[in-house]
């Protein structure tokens, strides 16, 4: 029974990660890849290490915590990692998608430097 | 049965690093690259988790977290050169 558990835990993220990797191939710009890569690929290492942490703690009979102190290292790092990026991307000049309708960071920006020219 | 689960769970991630490393060659930007690079870095935890499971044996634990602490520090790295070329700062440059 605990088998059918780990096996279906197993699957799932490393379908989800099969699944992470091919929206990398196929979404046209940087901002697309990014969503795919941080949010699947994250959720499918924690179910991952979820599985195998089950595995070792029931079938073997080992608490091992390295395994939960992975998944919360993951769980927190892997979104500042995608940000940093991101934020990297727009400030280098990467363009957008050039079917993409809206982008806010720019409007924002724009804003907020009227506001500054206003000031001084 | 957990075994052959797993070995398939072992193929399927082998896949996924291979795209991602077509993306690595491939990209047309640098953050392209970036984004692929860590990703890479994200699959190989849950790759090495799956042959710890097939191995049966908890040596590789430490090899988890390592992985874990490197590709976390390489992509903020890699972000700060791409955006100023200055990797440390205090924020007032």
């Amino acid at each position: 029974m605990i088998e059918v558990i780990v096996s279906i835990f197993l699957i799932f993220g490393a379908a989800l990660s099969a699944l992470g990797s091919f929206g990398i191939m196929r979404f046209p710009d940087v901002y697309g890849r990014l969503h795919a890569a941080t949010k699947s690929a994250t959720l499918g290492v924690i179910s991952i290490m979820i599985g195998v942490f089950l595995y070792f703690l029931i079938i073997q009979g080992d608490f091992v915590g390295k395994f939960l102190l992975t998944i919360l290292f993951v769980f927190l790092t892997a979104p500042v990692a995608g940000f940093m990026i991101s934020k990297s991307a727009y400030n280098v000049g990467v363009k957008l998608w050039d079917q993409s309708t809206q982008d806010d960071l720019a409007r924002d920006m724009k804003k907020y430097e009227k506001k500054q020219g206003s000031n001084s | 049965m957990l075994y052959t689960v797993a070995n398939i769970c072992l193929v399927l991630m082998a896949i996924s690093i291979a795209i991602l490393f077509i993306r690595v060659i491939i990209g047309p930007t640098l953050s392209d690259r970036v984004v692929a690079l860590d990703t890479i870095g994200i699959n190989l935890i849950g790759f090495i988790g799956i042959i710890m499971l097939i191995q049966n044996t908890l040596m590789y634990a430490e090899v988890i977290l390592v992985i874990a602490i490197l590709a976390f520090v390489g992509s903020i790295a890699l972000a700060k050169f791409i955006e100023g070329g200055v990797v440390i700062d205090r924020g007032d440059r």
